[in-house]
């Protein structure tokens, strides 16, 4: 690690104290909301780095930063995308890691969150990448667990995902530069969205202009005043403006509780075509499974404007950097 | 018991009583001498200054027994209630089984027989709470039943709730609605507003609370000379609706509990799932109304909606944790500093919502500090400064957002049915 990067990943001083959804006196990384600019910066940095690592043919270097260290990555719920990208990441560092999903295990019969991870951690373990249905667990797990074991937050309900914006910012970094000033849409559904939340929190933090494009139903109430970004109804009026455009997953069991009316309508108005992105100069960014045909058109997958593959790529370096950084006391 | 209450200063509003200095002697739970410099052979108590106030009752209160001994039981929950300046309580009927069968009820009443705390008893509405068919009213209330409620949830259909006010009428039956349009609060932890978009949990919007009162009070209108009282209010929207209603005569009465004038929807992010109430805490305006609504008598009562938990119920993530907080032990303290000691209240008013009030909504005997009443007395210290603690909770349950908070006014003790409790 370079001086200058060390420097910047220095523990940073407690902010709310005792708040159960963030952590103070701890080395975890839990929100976006709660990361301050310069430790965001030094991450995507170092990012950088690995990531050329990564690109590099030949077999990987593996590197000894996490040797002895152990990290269960603890699945509430799946996703084989994050939780295959952080166990590359914790293997390429030296680290030993173990993928538990607690639904599809016996070890959690009848047991609390609580319970599982107190477990665990007699097991000695040294950090939690944790994802669940619920927002603020890992958080909530962070309060309950000694110090000097960490917590990283892989998803949380819909409150934050904050690797996923990291690795969205580091790519969106290296595409446009330098992003104060730059104008970014994130197109979809906003409500049930952790990734919305945690990219809204890291682009105002480096000064980006963000608009949320969704229905009404889909945006939750008073979104543009909390997070301090413009919200529009339609995909159209984002289109000549942007510099990068965020597309997101719907859930298509939205439809039958009534939040949107049709799949087609959908497409229709907030969908990226085809003819869309003839329209704009946008990168096209999405946190993916893509829901092919409704949010992105099959073309746009292989444009050479769409970053799908550079995110799951970026999501390795990304994750790579955080865990050097969770344990870099 | 015989006591000589020394130095105290009495407040009854019901008698427009406000007296400082003052005696009261206690011989045999009877008060038999009220008066300055008393003499008497009773065992003397100075309260250096003290209120003594009509003994206070909490409407809106959740025992678990039977069925969830586990959180709390009748009698760990009356002894908490009596160090938390109670004299008598309403406990609600969502026990396993529900209040909705006059053996349950005398069940109830064996176990609180020979109390300080005097149990009154809210049975369901309709049968094992399920909204579809009528509680059998005629046997609760011949079992001694005050007043009826599916407390927990709302009846959702607005046919069964016309069926309910029809039939309660006839036993001039008070009739009580948690106030939730269920098709809107699904899954919902938190209320809908800023923090629930800043943390991305589901929503309870305030406008379902808002429904269910104005439907209520449009039934009851309709209906006709029925007793209908709104539990624990939380919005603005339902405090303008009662005030409405009582502004057309309407036989309207509500109560909010102390969490809901103290805390708003912030709180979840400092203290989690301890902040996860049914109705939730609401925003900041909506506690400007509360507090509005209690100084112009729109809001007649107080009451604390303890809701006993495990700890392990509490202890996990937002979604699945249990809904509510223990609050018989804190609720004069948070009064006392958030409406008393800021001016929102006089002593008096405030008295006057804890004590006068809930007993006639409930048509209960009246409460008085006068010479031959039985001594039904509350006793507080309105500026001792001090911190909850978790030692402090004598309820079975510890689910609180409390422990750590400093509170101005403290509770010293009550009397009642011939006992004393002094809390410490
Ligand atoms: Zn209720």
């Amino acid at each position: 690690m370079t001086v200058s990067a060390r420097k910047r990943l220095q523990p940073q001083p407690p902010s709310a104290n005792g708040r159960v959804f963030s952590s103070s006196d701890r080395r975890d990384l839990l929100t976006i909301e709660a990361l301050p600019a310069e430790t965001i910066i030094g991450l995507l940095d170092r990012s950088d780095e690995y990531l050329k690592s990564l690109i590099a043919t030949g077999p990987f270097q593996k590197s000894k930063l996490l040797e002895g260290r152990t990290i269960v990555n603890l699945f509430f719920e799946n996703s084989t995308r994050t939780r295959t990208s952080f166990e590359l990441a914790e293997r390429r560092l030296g680290g030993d890691a173990v993928t538990i999903s607690p639904a599809a295990s016996s070890l959690t019969k009848g047991e609390s969150i609580l319970d599982t991870v107190h477990v665990l951690e007699a097991m000695k373990v040294d950090a939690f990448v944790v994802r669940h249905s619920a927002s603020g667990v890992p958080a909530f797990l962070a309060k309950h667990l000694p110090p000097h074991v960490h917590v990283i937050n892989a998803g949380d309900g819909a409150h934050e995902h904050p690797t996923q914006a990291l690795l969205d910012a580091a790519e969106l970094r290296a595409a446009l530069g330098n992003l104060r000033g730059k104008r970014i849409a994130i197109v979809g559904d906003i409500t049930h969205s952790r990734v919305a939340r945690s990219n809204m929190w890291l682009l105002k933090k480096l000064g980006v202009h963000v608009t949320l494009v969704g229905p009404e139903t889909l945006l939750p109430p008073s979104v543009g005043e909390v997070f301090g970004v413009a919200v529009s109804h339609n995909i159209e009026s984002v289109l000549a403006e942007s510099d990068a455009i965020i597309a997101l997953r719907i859930q298509l069991e939205r439809q039958s509780r009534g939040l949107f009316p049709s799949i087609e309508e959908y497409r229709e108005r907030y969908g990226l075509t085809i003819q869309r992105l003839a329209r704009t100069r946008a990168i096209i960014l999405h946190p993916g499974p893509v829901n092919v045909g409704i949010e992105l058109d099959h073309e746009i997958a292989s444009h050479d404007r769409s970053f799908m593959l550079r995110q799951v790529k970026r999501g390795v370096a990304v994750r790579m950097a955080v865990l050097e950084w969770i344990f870099s006391n | 018991m015989d006591l000589l209450l020394r130095n105290a200063h009495l407040v009854d509003p019901s008698l427009g009583l406000d007296a400082t200095g003052m005696d009261v002697e206690i011989l045999g739970g009877v008060i038999t001498r009220i008066g300055k410099s008393l003499q008497s052979s009773a065992e003397v108590c100075d309260l250096n200054g003290a209120v003594v106030a009509p003994g206070f009752f909490d409407m809106h209160v959740h025992l678990r027994e039977p069925g969830q001994e586990y959180k709390e039981t009748i009698a760990t929950g009356l002894t908490a209630a009596a160090a938390g300046g109670f004299t008598g309580i309403c406990c609600m009927p969502n026990t396993e089984p529900s209040i909705s069968d006059p053996f349950v009820v005398s069940y109830i009443k064996e176990r609180a027989a020979g109390h300080l705390v005097d149990l009154v008893i809210c049975g369901t509405m309709t049968k094992g709470r399920k909204g579809e068919e009528l509680a059998p009213m005629a046997a609760l209330v011949d079992a001694g039943v005050k007043m009826i409620s599916d407390d927990g949830g709302a009846v959702r259909s607005a046919e069964v709730m016309r069926r309910v006010f029809e039939y309660a009428k006839m036993f001039d039956l008070l009739v009580t609605q948690h106030c939730e349009e269920h098709s809107m609060t699904a899954g919902a932890a938190m209320n809908e507003g800023h923090t629930s978009t800043k943390l991305g949990i589901p929503g309870w919007p305030a406008v379902a609370e808002d429904i269910i009162v104005a439907r209520d009070i449009l039934l009851a209108e309709y209906v006709g000379n029925v007793r209908y009282h709104a539990a624990h209010l939380s919005t603005k929207g339902s405090v303008r609706l009662v005030r409405e209603a009582k502004g057309r005569g309407a036989t309207v009465s509500c109560e909010v509990t102390p969490h809901h004038f103290m805390l708003t929807d912030q709180a979840v992010e400092k203290h989690g799932t301890m902040a996860k109430m049914n109705p939730p805490l609401r925003a900041e305006d909506d506690i400007n109304a509360i507090i509005e609504g209690l100084q112009d008598g729109t809001i007649d009562c107080i009451a604390t909606d303890h809701a006993p938990h495990a700890m392990h119920e509490k202890e996990t993530d937002i979604v699945s944790a249990s809904f509510g907080i223990i609050g018989l032990e804190t609720a004069i303290p948070i009064g006392l500093t958030y409406l008393v000691k800021p001016g929102h209240l006089s002593l008096s008013q405030y008295i006057e919502k804890c004590s006068i009030n809930p007993r006639k909504a409930l048509k209960l005997p009246a409460v008085q500090i006068k010479e031959k009443e039985r001594a039904n007395l509350t006793i507080f210290d309105p500026h001792k400064t001090w911190r909850f603690e978790e030692s402090d909770i004598r309820s079975k349950s510890k689910n609180t957002p409390f422990v750590g908070e400093e509170f101005t006014g403290k509770v010293i003790g009550t009397i009642n049915n011939d006992h004393a409790y002094w809390s410490n």
